[in-house]
């Protein structure tokens, strides 16, 4: 391994490392929020709707990311739609994190037990006051352990980014490869990279989880 | 129907190419899977032993598995290695490697899991029935772990068929591979081949792995 090498190569892997995070973390954010309304939707039964992210969530939870990407990069160009490659990173990732996180929050919106639901709206509270202060505290806790899963499973999957030539951390390792063949010298880099970015959030993962088993035992 | 493209998969052996890529992605995994279940049992039962240093060792094997990307160990595997030792491995070799060295991981957690969910009263039953150590493993907690295994390792199967995807980028022909050539190939006489052949890989996809946790959620359903 020759130290030069590395020092020459670490501002093009930072560079990479932001990029990667950026759309790794705009992309999380998609999945949640698509999560969220999702799994709320599912919870009051929306009827059209429910049907809907059924077949949503089967789509996307069986397929792979790198060919949703494929399809949503090269394949609906066809169709008039174009997208360019970090929207595309965004959506790719939004989308199939979403399909990912209504089922967990689903599950955590099921094991609430059926009595607060009950009890809330025999205070008279509405059905929105019912679900939002009541049901969704409750219910994240309980699928906070799954969430995290999921942010660090998404957070992996951005190394399929470089298939439609998004500059990302594995791009930036494969190209470097290429062209100067120090292959050692760039999959340190590349493990090192990623450990920096995977490694904080996976311990925080298990920090959050511990604090949230914490508050459900109530003491 | 023409302008999107879907012809083109009729044209000649191009489906039957395709469906072959598709196989080229199940057989990686099966394999994979199989070499996994052996190794995750073992791997499960010393996660449950009493010595701290094999737990601690064990976990971070885990955890190292955990957070790598699939396509990063893939890469280490495929050009690491050469480049290191000077073996050359097969890009399919190394493909089932990684799977391996990934599945054993998982399998293995959820062989910690599924041992651990064994009430404690089965072992000591076991045990007060004069039953030794090796007879409690193989005639009462294996038999009833693997039970509780078997849908979670289906799982795992649909996992990796989705995440051998990525053998692509190591230079194995599978569907994705396939699809690129045709779209390629048929580039004057069908611009829009892109949309039908990749929709197409994408419904492959979906039915095999949609067939496949099917399977598993049913098993399930009735095991428990």
């Amino acid at each position: 391994m020759d130290i030069n090498v590395l020092i020459t190569y670490i501002p093009l892997y930072n560079e990479a490392l932001l990029l990667t995070f950026k759309i790794g973390m705009l992309g999380i954010l998609t999945a949640f929020a698509i999560g969220l309304s999702g799994a709320a939707a599912v919870y009051f039964k929306v009827p059209v709707v429910k049907k809907i992210l059924e077949i949503y969530i089967e789509l996307f939870r069986n397929t792979p990311l790198l060919v949703q990407l494929f399809f949503i990069y090269f394949a609906l160009p066809k169709l008039g739609i174009r997208i360019d490659a970090e929207t595309c990173g965004v959506l790719g990732l939004g989308l199939i994190g979403g399909a990912y996180m209504i089922e967990t929050l689903r599950s955590g919106f099921e094991s609430i037990d059926k009595v607060q639901s009950e009890s809330a709206l025999s205070l008279g509270m509405t059905r929105r006051q019912m679900f939002g202060s009541i049901i969704l505290p409750q219910a994240f806790s309980v699928s906070m352990p799954g969430i995290m899963a999921n942010v660090i499973f998404l957070l992996k999957e951005t190394s399929v980014f470089s298939t439609i030539s998004l500059m990302d951390l594995m791009f930036t390792a494969k190209d470097l490869i290429g062209m100067y063949a120090k292959t050692i010298e760039c999959l340190f880099l590349l493990v090192v990279y990623y450990l920096i970015m995977l490694l904080p959030i996976s311990v925080l993962g298990s920090f959050i989880e511990r604090r949230v088993r914490y508050a459900q035992f109530g003491d | 129907m023409h302008n999107l493209g879907i012809d083109v998969l009729f044209k000649g052996t191009n489906m039957i190419r395709l469906l072959k890529g598709l196989w080229v992605s199940v057989e990686i995994s099966l394999i994979a899977v199989l070499i996994s279940i052996v190794l995750g049992l073992v791997m499960g039962i010393l996660m449950t032993s009493k010595s701290k240093v094999i737990r601690f060792i064990l976990r971070v094997y885990l955890e190292v598995v955990r957070i790598m990307p699939q396509m990063v160990l893939l890469f280490i595997v495929y050009f690491g290695t050469t480049r290191v030792f000077g073996l050359n491995i097969s890009a399919e070799a190394s493909a089932i490697i990684v799977f391996v060295f990934w599945g054993t991981a998982e399998m293995g957690d959820l062989v910690r899991g599924s041992i651990k969910s064994i009430p404690k009263i089965q072992y000591d039953s076991a045990y007060a029935l004069g039953m030794d150590k090796i007879q409690v493993y193989t005639a009462i907690i294996l038999p009833q772990t693997i039970r509780r295994l078997i849908p979670l390792s289906i799982n795992l199967v649909t996992r990796m068929i989705k995440t051998t995807s990525l053998v692509m980028m190591i230079g194995i022909v599978e569907v994705l591979k396939v699809a690129q050539q045709i779209i390629e190939a048929n580039r004057k006489a069908s611009p829009n081949a892109a949309f039908g052949v990749f929709a197409v890989v994408f419904l492959l996809y979906f039915v095999v792995c949609r067939t496949i946790s099917g399977f598993a959620v049913k098993l399930e359903k009735r095991w428990t």
